[in-house]
Formats: C-alpha cells, sequence, structure tokens
C-alpha cells in the first residue's frame, strides 16, 4: 500500500513491526495476521536473513528439532500452520523417561488418556509451515527479508508530542518504517532490547550442546523421549521415527569440542555408554536409593514405575553433527511504551527442560490476546496499559520455570553424594506423586 | 421557532441561550494540554473507555446485521458532543466510524486535532470542531447515526435543551450513549469530596454536585423528548486499580443508551407527543441504522 501521508519524508506507518523472523517472529506475526480484528491493520515482519524456499523437504532430518508442546501446537493450529506441518513430518512421543546417571532413581511422565504428550519437529518444518501461513494473509502482513533493523527511535512519552510519536525503525539498506508497536523477536543477543535499555539478568553456562541425527540399532516404536542426566550434563534422545532420533546432549565445551572431532563410530559409542553405563553408580546411593524405594512401595505400591529400556545407537548421519553454547537469560521488562519482547529476546533457557521455543509460543498466545482485544476497543496498540497484562501473565509464568530449569540444572551437575542423593530422593518421591507430575 | 437556535456571530462562550456554562469553560482551558496523559489528571478518563467503548460497540453491533469484526463500526457517523481532547472519540474512530468531535474549548479541539495528527487513518475518520451544540444543529439536522455525551451533561447549562438538539442533529432511530453522575449524598462524598479534594483522582473544582442529574430525572426528559431508554446501568470505579466496572448500583455513576423514535413516531411512552420546537422531518421510513 502506499504510504498515507503526502508530505514525501514521512516514512511508512505499520501498526505492528515484529524485528525477528525466526520461529517466533515468523509466528506472532502470522497469528496477528490471521487475527479477524487485525483485518484491516497493517503489520511487517523484518527478518535479515533471505527468504528461503522449503518447497521440499530433504529426505534427511535436520538437526535442529525442537519438542513442541501441546499447548504450542494449539497456537500453531490457529494460524493455520499445525496443519501443514502435519503434511510435512513430526514425531509424536506419549513418554517421557528421565533418571540420573548416579543412581537408578527415575521419574516417567505421560498422560493418563494416552494422548501425544507432546510432538518433535525439525524446525525447518515450522519454518516451512509459517512461511505458507504468512504468503496466506500477506494482504496484512508485508515480510521484508535481507531486511536487518540496525536503530531505533524511541518516541517521547506520549502527551509531550510535537515529534512523531511513533517507533522509527531504519534497515540496514537506509530505508525507515514507523510503528505504532514494535515486538522484539530477534534472539538471546536482541538488539531491541538493547536499544531499549533493559536490562537482562544473564549467565553464560559452562556448556555447550551438541546436536546430531542418530539412527537405531534396530526399529521400535519410537514414541518415548530419554533423557539421563550425566555429571557432565543432560543427554537426550528425542524421537524422529521408528529408526531415527535427535541427540541433544549439553556438556562441557571441551566434552563438546571432542564429540564433534570424533569419528563417528567412537561418537556412537560415546552416546551408547552414556545411556547405558552405570560407572556413576556408588553402592551407598544405590542402596539409600534402594531403600527409598521399598519405602514408597509399602506406601503407595503403584508409584514405582516400570523402567523402560532407551533403544541403542547404530549410527549417525554424517555431516549432522554440531554444537552450539548454552546460557540463560532473563530480561527484567519485557515491555516499555510501544516495545515488547517475546521469545529468546525476553529469556533464553537451558534446553534440558525442552521448553525454550514453548515459552516463546506461550509468549505469543498471550500477547495476541491482548492485542486482539485492544485492537477490538478501538486502543492504541503502543499503550502500555494492555502490554503490562501481557507482561505480568507471562514473567509470573516464566520465571518459576526459568529458575527450576537453571536450579535443575546446577543440582544434577554434580556427584557430590549429598546432592546426589537430595535428587534421587526428590526424583522417586516425585515420580510417585500424581499431583506434581500432572504440573509439570 | 428556530430563531432560538440561529446565531449569526458565531461565539465560542455562551449566550443566554445555549447550553454551554462558560464557567465551565473556563475550568477545562486550563487543563488543555494534560488530556493524553494516561497516568494524570485524566487517567480515570482514559481507563473509562475499557467499559464505554465496548458499550457504544456491542449496543451497535448488536442492532446491526451488516458488519466485519475487523471494522465493527464502518460506515456509522457518529457526534462526540463535549469531546474535549479526543480521548473517546480516538478509539470510535479507529473501530471504523466517521466521528465529529465539538467542544467549546478551542485549546481541547486544538490539542485533539493535534494528537490524532500522525495517524493517518484518524485524520481521515475524526474532525474535530471547536463548537457548542447549538451551533451545529441547523447544519446537522437528522445527520447522525449515533450521539454519544460521556461525561457532559453534568456541566451543561440546561439540560433540556440539550436533549432537544441532539434529537434535533440525530437521525430518527439513531442512538443516544450518555454517561454521568448521579445526584447523591453518595456522589457528593464519594465523587467531590473524596474523588476530587483527598484523592485527586478527579481535578479539583470539576464537577458540582447541584449540576449532577440522578437517572430518573434523566430518562424523564429523554423519554419527553422524543427518545426511549433502553438501557440504564450502574458504573463504578476502583481507585486502587485504577479501572471501571460495571455495577447495578446507579448511585454513582451510570451510563444510558437511548433510541431516538423513529418519523411515524412510535411512541414507547404514554405522554402526549412534546408540542415544543421540536421539528421532525419526514424521514423515509425503515431506514436501518
Amino acid at each position: 500500500r502506499a504510504p498515507l501521508r503526502s508530505a514525501a519524508s514521512s516514512p511508512p506507518l505499520y501498526d505492528v513491526v515484529v524485528s525477528g523472523g525466526g520461529m517466533v517472529g515468523s509466528a506472532m506475526a502470522a497469528v496477528l495476521g490471521h487475527d479477524i480484528h487485525f483485518h484491516d491493520k497493517k503489520i511487517a515482519l523484518l527478518e535479515a536473513g533471505p527468504r528461503k524456499e522449503y518447497n521440499h523437504m530433504p529426505d534427511r532430518y535436520s538437526n535442529r528439532v525442537s519438542s513442541i508442546s501441546p499447548g504450542s501446537a494449539t497456537l500453531l493450529s490457529s494460524c493455520g500452520a499445525w496443519d501443514h506441518i502435519c503434511s510435512l513430518r513430526l514425531k509424536p512421543f506419549r513418554r517421557m523417561q528421565v533418571w540420573d546417571a548416579c543412581s537408578e532413581a527415575m521419574i516417567t511422565f505421560e498422560k493418563d488418556d494416552l494422548d501425544d504428550m507432546g510432538y518433535i519437529v525439525e524446525n525447518d518444518v515450522i519454518m516451512s509451515a509459517l512461511t505458507k501461513q504468512l504468503d496466506a494473509v500477506a494482504d496484512q502482513v508485508e515480510v521484508f527479508y535481507s531486511s536487518k533493523a540496525v536503530g531505533y527511535t524511541w518516541p517521547l512519552p506520549s502527551h509531550s508530542c510535537d515529534t512523531s510519536p511513533w517507533v522509527q525503525v531504519e534497515l540496514a539498506d537506509g530505508r525507515r518504517l514507523q510503528t505504532k508497536l514494535l515486538i522484539g523477536a530477534d534472539g538471546h543477543n536482541s538488539v531491541v532490547r538493547k536499544e531499549a535499555e533493559i536490562k537482562n539478568i544473564e549467565h553464560q553456562y559452562d556448556q555447550s550442546a551438541v546436536v546430531a541425527t542418530l539412527h537405531l540399532s534396530e526399529a521400535t516404536d519410537n514414541n518415548v523421549a530419554w533423557q539421563r542426566f550425566l555429571p557432565t550434563g543432560p543427554i537426550a534422545l528425542l524421537p524422529l521415527s521408528d529408526t531415527a532420533s535427535s541427540l541433544v546432549w549439553s556438556t562441557s565445551h571441551d566434552h563438546a569440542l571432542e564429540l564433534v572431532a570424533m569419528d563417528e563410530e567412537s561418537f556412537v559409542d560415546s552416546i551408547n555408554s552414556a545411556f547405558w553405563s552405570n560407572i556413576n553408580h556408588s553402592d551407598f546411593i544405590d542402596t539409600a536409593g534402594a531403600m527409598f524405594r521399598s519405602a514408597i512401595s509399602l506406601l503407595k505400591p503403584s508409584g514405582t514405575a516400570v523402567r523402560q529400556l532407551p533403544p541403542s545407537v547404530a549410527k549417525v548421519d554424517p555431516e549432522s553433527r554440531a554444537m552450539f553454547p548454552l546460557g540463560m537469560g532473563h530480561a527484567t521488562e519485557y515491555v516499555q511504551h510501544r516495545v515488547a519482547l517475546i521469545g529468546d529476546a525476553a529469556h533464553r533457557v537451558h534446553p534440558l527442560a525442552g521448553q525454550g521455543v514453548n515459552l516463546g509460543f506461550g509468549d505469543i498466545a498471550c500477547l495476541a490476546h491482548h492485542l486482539s482485544a485492544a485492537a477490538f476497543n478501538g486502543s492504541d496498540l503502543g499503550s502500555l496499559k494492555h502490554l503490562l497484562k501481557f507482561e505480568t501473565e507471562r514473567q509470573r509464568h516464566n520465571v518459576s520455570l526459568i529458575a527450576a530449569t537453571d536450579v535443575l540444572k546446577r543440582l544434577y551437575s554434580t556427584t557430590l553424594a549429598p546432592l546426589v542423593l537430595l535428587r534421587t530422593w526428590g526424583l522417586q518421591a516425585t515420580n510417585a506423586l500424581p499431583p506434581v507430575k500432572v504440573r509439570i | 421557532q428556530l430563531s432560538l437556535f440561529r446565531f449569526t456571530v458565531k461565539r465560542p462562550f455562551s449566550t443566554s441561550h445555549s447550553s454551554v456554562d462558560s464557567k465551565e469553560v473556563k475550568k477545562f482551558q486550563l487543563l488543555a494540554h494534560k488530556w493524553w496523559d494516561e497516568e494524570g489528571e485524566y487517567a480515570a478518563l482514559h481507563s473509562m473507555n475499557d467499559i464505554r467503548v465496548p458499550f457504544i460497540r456491542d449496543t451497535l453491533l448488536s442492532m446491526s446485521s451488516n458488519y466485519h469484526l475487523g471494522n465493527p463500526l464502518s460506515g456509522i457517523k457518529i457526534l462526540d458532543v463535549g469531546c474535549g481532547g479526543g480521548l473517546l472519540s480516538e478509539p470510535l474512530g479507529r473501530l471504523g466510524a466517521s466521528v465529529t468531535g465539538i467542544d467549546p474549548v478551542e485549546d481541547n479541539i486544538r490539542t485533539a486535532d493535534q494528537h490524532k495528527s500522525f495517524d493517518p487513518v484518524l485524520v481521515k475518520r475524526v474532525q474535530y470542531k471547536s463548537s457548542s451544540l447549538e451551533e451545529i444543529v441547523e447544519e446537522s439536522m437528522e445527520t447522525f447515526d449515533v450521539i454519544v455525551a460521556s461525561e457532559v451533561v453534568e456541566h451543561v447549562a440546561d439540560l433540556e435543551m440539550f436533549i432537544k438538539c441532539c434529537s434535533q442533529v440525530l437521525k430518527p432511530e439513531g442512538s443516544l450513549f450518555i454517561t454521568t453522575i448521579n445526584k447523591t449524598q453518595l456522589s457528593y462524598v464519594l465523587g467531590i469530596v473524596v474523588a476530587e479534594k483527598i484523592m485527586g483522582i478527579v481535578p479539583e473544582g470539576t464537577h458540582e454536585w447541584e449540576k449532577f442529574v440522578p437517572p430518573e430525572e434523566l430518562e424523564r426528559l429523554l423519554e419527553s423528548n422524543g427518545f426511549s431508554v433502553k438501557t440504564v446501568s450502574g458504573m463504578l470505579y476502583n481507585p486502587l486499580s485504577g479501572s471501571w466496572s460495571w455495577a447495578e448500583s446507579t448511585s454513582l455513576n451510570y451510563a444510558v443508551h437511548a433510541v431516538k423514535s423513529g418519523a411515524q413516531a412510535q411512541s414507547h411512552s404514554t405522554a402526549p407527543p412534546p408540542e415544543t420546537d421540536i421539528q421532525q422531518h419526514s424521514a423515509t421510513a425503515g431506514t436501518v441504522p
């Protein structure tokens, strides 16, 4: 659409600009674009990279996958993306088994009704679906590819206005946009957050995650997600198909470098050993754990579940090994006048809980709800009034989860007997207590 | 009879034949630049939008069969009487209505014009004019689908005349929305003593209890001037949360929705049709707003 102001110098004005075209930014734009109250609004999505064509999925699985919760699936469904994902590929899982390398303690999660607990989906598949759904609402959403935002100018508070009350966005190629609301979805090194001078509490873990695509020794009903806490960090096997799984192994930087460099056979051996070996057990812990387990089985006979055995790995997809550093972060504020942060720009979490992208999708559901109501009330979209409601709701939800994940990460990073005992008993107790498990 | 409403010289302030009270005008002039500070003197009016905009929107949607939820008030012409800095005109404009906002205080109109000027959508849909209601009657007979008079009638000098003017500029079967304050002991204690003098929710001196309007009197005046009152609902402000809600009781604030009877006056009240100087144009019957 042509700029509406006749003065040639005025940059085009959008109702919402989303900065960052990853999974979370694209989903935010797609959800708003499909919202009925945004039918006559103008949304822009800024993505620094080029447009990727996802016309056909390669046979090889990608090594970057996400665990999608049922809540996230609902959100993706609301903008029509879930149907595309289902028609491409995804793997539902019914059960999660989590256990300790230093003891026999184990916890399993599954839904009573044998429904899907979650889905393992390649990130490329999600992006392909979202790109299609953005194309479907091109009247509402304009996507700017290869357009990195390099500068933002913030307006003065709304009542002291002789200058433009909108946020000014400057792109790398010199083009300018104005917007009533800027949504920062530009990742854990968010430029929006830094330029808005929002303080970020962050911490680099002394860990990297190694990812790879693995082929199992034998085909199996691969519908369980496995995670074992080693002293160096958790190793997880996420099902992709009946014969393939995705690896996410969080470990020290040095060990990660070794894993990525070693030959394929040794790599596969390391993985199998990590899942099966008991060298970290000590008699003391084993005895204490066994005692606790018998105590529980007296009180609650069904409280100890059957231990399933994880599949063993035969081979790794060549060139599927990669590593990336891990850290934790949380923005002290998610919103300011005319600005909102979502996804990793607002919060960065350790992958051990498989929550990262789900927190981002949760942010989108909440923010879209408030913006939709604001649009239907004729409100100024950048007004702090509804933005603060979004912030309160999400911080309340996110902070406890991020803190818990951080605590778990630290708790499981040790072989010290007292802490192992604590977490062993804790895990066993949690496994026996339905109400706590359901919350998780 | 129309001579009562004719002015040869346009004046922003009142004459003895106007519903505008010049003392009231002076009061608001002092605060003209404070309108758009959401946390400032007018914070309570800003948050009142959270209930009055949905009230107007949903009432109009329920009376219409043809609308789009992306642009719910599209095609509706609204007159915002006593629009102040445009706090209510802007959301109605964003929802698709063509809004004319009038206010006797020129500084308010200036503030309102300036605030909307950066948004091309509002520039197109919302027009402001420094004027009293009487001054636009002649050129705006039966022009508007909806009149909104929010937090206004407690400031006018002659309420009956105000209502008659509303009727004149409203199309038959058009809607009139009023929000105002009841005249009760409670409204004196809470509305003036607490709100103005103690908590500063309302700028001091804004209201005079004598001019507050009980809903019974408002209803009587409306019904005897060709309106049918459809809804009367209490409103309550919570100073701790800074938010408004609907309430059972009308002893403090309340809102009214009334509809002007159609041209072949299908009378809703048993009172005889008013013989005062409202000219009923014979508009074509059966026009649905």
